[in-house]
């Protein structure tokens, strides 16, 4: 049992990690352009993609600062020539913008790179078990993975708090015109939050790709699980995206390993009541409910606290 | 200095702007009066691009009508904004940061300078401005566009909702400042500051200019006081 718990810790901390990496992004340019981006995870994605050619090409360390760039390339590419010209079109048509994007991202990709995963592995240096707890084997590269996320972390901490632009960028949060009146570039200052949230979420990309399964399909399966994070967290709070992707993190990683049910804890039922759905809810498991744990509590913050955790906006 | 020739602008279909004329000579200070929904803060949220302008406005010689305000803001037009605008979140002296265009090239007006003006401000000076009083946030946001050294100044209802005593310190500041030589244009409901550190007057009715004078034409103009100012 202490393993379990040390071992889903870990797991769970790490998952949480890099859902911050992703919802960070994701829920500061919600906040600036009051857009939500149905694309980021596909930046996501885009990461492990070009994480994986360009490791291939050139080897992972220079792929790791790389494909980052490249997909925060993109990301600006796609603010300045899309988002900037339908702003003026209203909400609607830059959240269409983004839905369609998405898809246009997953299918360019499964163009490129097939439908099913690529052989993207986890570098040889960093291939072996850094301890042993117990009897498991923790690899290496999963302490790694957590330790690029929390210097993600804490850069980015230092960035909005201790810098001038970080400063620029959390006025523009809540007054983006006053901020122009004072002389400074809103429009660049979006461009380039749009460019370092999605370098974010394609270093998780890189990062998560070997040890997940980079796959075409990888941003249409995260992509709920973020939005769940930003709207639990509540929408625009970096803090709340903080809180929420830990939470989420470990909530999916225990339940994932725990294999209880209610037969386990209350004894099987008497036979006699024959087969019945009671008797399929009686015998599911934790970890066979896992999956929808955070869709769960997604309905749950809505009804109860519609601004989410940390949120301060009704919507 | 400012030149706002035959401006017109529209909330929707509602013509708001219907040919507003004025000038702004460097240094001198002008006050925008009028009641309320006639068009005076429309005028200098037109001059800034807020609200699309239409028609020529041309601020030391060069035509700004419609360009973004950062840019606006960076030839030395300062606005600061009717509903005082301060970034709650951060502390009193990142709001004031934030005023500084750009930090390698200071300009005539310093920091400390602002702080040592007003104690309240430098005593709160490491605390959320959030939690300003109505006063405070004012001193702070005009000190905050100072310190982007404006050639011209608009300030937009500096004494609304605010105590007599509060409202005759904002008065001081707006006179200091042009005492520096910044140009204003204040806009104003109420006569008080107005019309004692005004070099002339504007009255606005019905999206235009009804009248242009002194302080002293319009106090011995009484029809055009009740016509378009009294209550």
């Amino acid at each position: 049992m202490a393993e379990l718990i040390v071992i889903s810790t870990l797991n769970g901390v790490l998952f949480g990690m890099l859902l911050f990496l992703l919802s960070s992004g994701l829920t500061v340019i919600f906040s600036m352009m009051g857009v939500l981006n149905f694309a980021h995870a596909s930046f996501y994605m885009l990461g492990a993609f070009f994480g994986y050619q360009l490791t291939r090409w050139i080897g992972f360390w220079p792929a790791l600062v790389l494909a980052p760039l490249l997909v925060g390339a993109v990301g600006m590419a796609v603010e300045r020539y899309g988002l900037r010209n339908t702003h003026k079109h209203g909400h609607v048509a830059e959240l269409l913008l983004t839905f369609g994007l998405a898809f246009a991202i997953e299918e360019i990709v499964s163009m490129i790179w097939g439908k099913s995963p690529v052989d993207y592995r986890v570098p040889a240096a960093l291939d072996f078990p850094a301890f042993t707890v117990f009897s498991t084997n923790y690899p290496a590269y999963k302490i790694f993975m957590l330790v690029v996320s929390v210097v993600i972390f804490i850069a980015l901490l230092v960035t909005l708090k201790r810098t001038r632009v970080g400063l620029i960028v959390q006025a523009a949060l809540t007054h983006p015109s006053m901020v122009g009146h004072l002389g400074h570039n809103v429009g660049r200052v979006f461009m380039l939050v749009f460019g370092v949230g999605s370098a974010l979420a394609g270093l998780a990309g890189v990062i998560a790709g070997p040890s997940l399964v980079t796959q075409s399909d990888m941003a249409a399966f995260l992509g709920p699980i973020l939005f769940v994070v930003i709207v639990f967290g509540g929408l625009g709070s970096l803090p709340g995206a903080f809180i929420a992707s830990l939470l989420i993190g470990l909530i999916q990683t225990f339940a994932v390993a725990l294999n209880g049910s209610l037969a386990s804890v209350f004894g099987p039922l008497d036979p006699s009541l024959g087969a019945s759905p009671l008797t399929d809810i009686w015998n599911v498991t934790i970890a066979q409910i896992a999956p929808i744990l955070p869709y769960l509590l997604l309905v749950l913050v809505l009804i109860f606290r519609p601004m989410g955790l940390l949120g301060t906006r009704e919507s | 200095m400012l030149e706002v020739r035959n401006l017109h602008a529209y909330y929707g279909k509602s013509h708001i702007l219907q040919g507003v004329d004025l000038d702004i000579a460097a240094g001198e200070v002008v006050s925008l009066l009028g009641r309320n929904g006639v068009g005076r803060s429309t005028t200098v949220k037109a001059i800034m691009g807020e609200v699309p302008p239409q028609g020529t406005i041309r601020f030391k010689g060069q035509d700004i009508a419609g360009l973004p305000s950062h840019k606006i803001a960076r030839l030395g037009l300062g606005y600061v904004p009717e509903h005082r605008d301060i970034f709650p979140s951060l502390t009193v002296r990142q709001n004031l940061i934030l005023g500084i265009k750009d930090p390698r090239r200071p300009g005539k007006w310093r920091l400390q300078e602002m702080l040592d003006m007003f104690p309240n401000l430098a005593r709160r000076a490491d605390t959320p401005a959030g939690v300003l009083s109505g006063g405070e946030k004012q001193m702070l946001t005009t000190c905050r566009t100072l310190l982007g050294d404006p050639e011209l100044m608009m300030i937009d209802e500096p004494t609304e909702g605010l105590a007599p005593l509060i409202v005759q310190q904002v008065g001081e500041l707006i006179a200091r400042i042009a005492k520096a030589g910044v140009a204003i244009l204040l806009v104003e409901q109420k006569l008080s500051i107005a019309m004692k550190i005004s070099n002339r007057v504007y009255i606005m009715g019905h999206g235009r200019v009804v009248f242009e004078g002194t302080p002293e034409q319009l106090k011995s103009n009484a029809a055009i006081r009740e016509e378009w100012l009294e209550v």
